[in-house]
């Protein structure tokens, strides 16, 4: 086997199991380590296609940013405990496991017969000298980054700058919107009650297992 | 083909490209989690990005990579947003299971 295989196949096994790991486990915590396996292995699986640029990226944003920001909220939440297995809903694992089959094969069928026509585009190369020099895979990808999708990128960072601020405003709570929140929130206490009243008959509740019996107040 | 000489053509990463995506799929209906949804839906983004980095090889066009680009800005932004949606579910249902947003329900 040459080294691209094996690389290639300890890479799959390791994003497959990683992916399947954020399935199965069932401590959030453990699920977005497993995550963290199978986005270096897709890191991987961008370095053995000459996509340094993107698997530094990948690494980056994706292992340092995103993941730490789930664990921080996992932690912020204190929902870092197990999940109950209880099914409230009949039939419903057997039915998404039938779906992601049929998901499967239509991908399959699909991605052989119709979609995957091979046709090519003339943004710019990946390999090869472009314009008479031989450029490295960053060069290639900001050559095309900054002329033919330049307003595309500029969009990008319009979007950055609503999801920060959407995010805020989400977050965050304070003077008229506070005092509709204790309204909102005295209407869903009465629900939570009649839920777990419900919950305590049936032994069926799925969340936490220390719920407070009264909602704690945010006062701002 | 014998095992020596075994070439790793893009159909290989297509096909575990495929196999994350349904995975990640497969996650979104069985899990109850919101937060572990989440990461069911950046296994999905990033099998797609498989995609377009193996098509970028394949077909020798750089616009693949730069799609990935994209592709990061947008699931960063949506991470950001959607974990402020929980947080501000979580103050006040004290639960993170789909099974808490249910008020719009008949």
């Amino acid at each position: 086997m040459t080294v691209e295989a094996v690389i290639f196949f300890v890479a799959a096994a390791l994003a497959l199991g990683g992916a399947a790991g954020v399935v199965l486990a069932r401590n959030p915590v453990h699920c977005a380590l497993l995550l963290v396996v199978t986005l270096v292995a897709v890191a991987i699986f961008f370095l053995l296609q000459e996509a340094q640029l993107v698997a530094a990226v990948q690494i980056i944003v994706y292992a340092g940013a995103i993941v730490v920001l789930f664990l921080f909220v996992i932690m912020l939440l204190g929902v870092d405990r197990e999940e109950s297995l209880k099914d409230p809903i009949p039939y419903q694992r057997p039915a998404a496991v039938a779906l992601g089959a049929i998901l499967l094969g239509e991908i399959f069928v699909l991605a052989g017969r119709t979609w995957a026509t091979g046709a090519t585009s003339t943004r710019g190369s990946v390999r090869g000298p472009v314009d008479g020099q031989d450029l490295g895979n960053i060069q290639r990808v900001a050559r095309v980054l900054f002329t033919d999708f330049l307003w595309a990128f500029e969009l990008t960072a319009a979007l950055l700058v609503i999801a920060v601020v959407g995010s805020v405003v989400l977050a965050r709570r304070s003077g008229q919107r506070a005092q509709l929140d204790e309204r909102e929130q005295a209407v869903e206490e009465q629900i939570t009650q009649a839920e777990l009243s419900e919950a305590a008959e049936n032994g069926s509740y799925l969340g936490d297992g220390e719920r407070p019996s009264e909602t704690p107040r945010v006062t701002s | 083909m014998s095992v020596a000489a075994l070439e790793i053509t893009p159909n290989y990463y297509l096909v575990v490209g495929a196999l994350l995506f349904t995975i990640g799929a497969v996650g979104l209906l069985l899990r109850r989690n919101v937060l572990v949804m989440f990461m069911c839906v950046e296994l999905m983004l990033n099998a797609a990005n498989l995609t377009f980095v193996t098509f970028s090889r394949a077909l020798n066009d750089i616009g693949g990579q730069v799609i990935v680009f994209f592709t990061l800005v947008v699931a960063a932004a949506e991470v950001a947003v959607g974990l402020a949606i929980i947080v501000a579910i979580f103050r006040r249902r004290r639960g993170a299971t789909a099974d808490d947003v249910h008020l719009l329900r008949g």
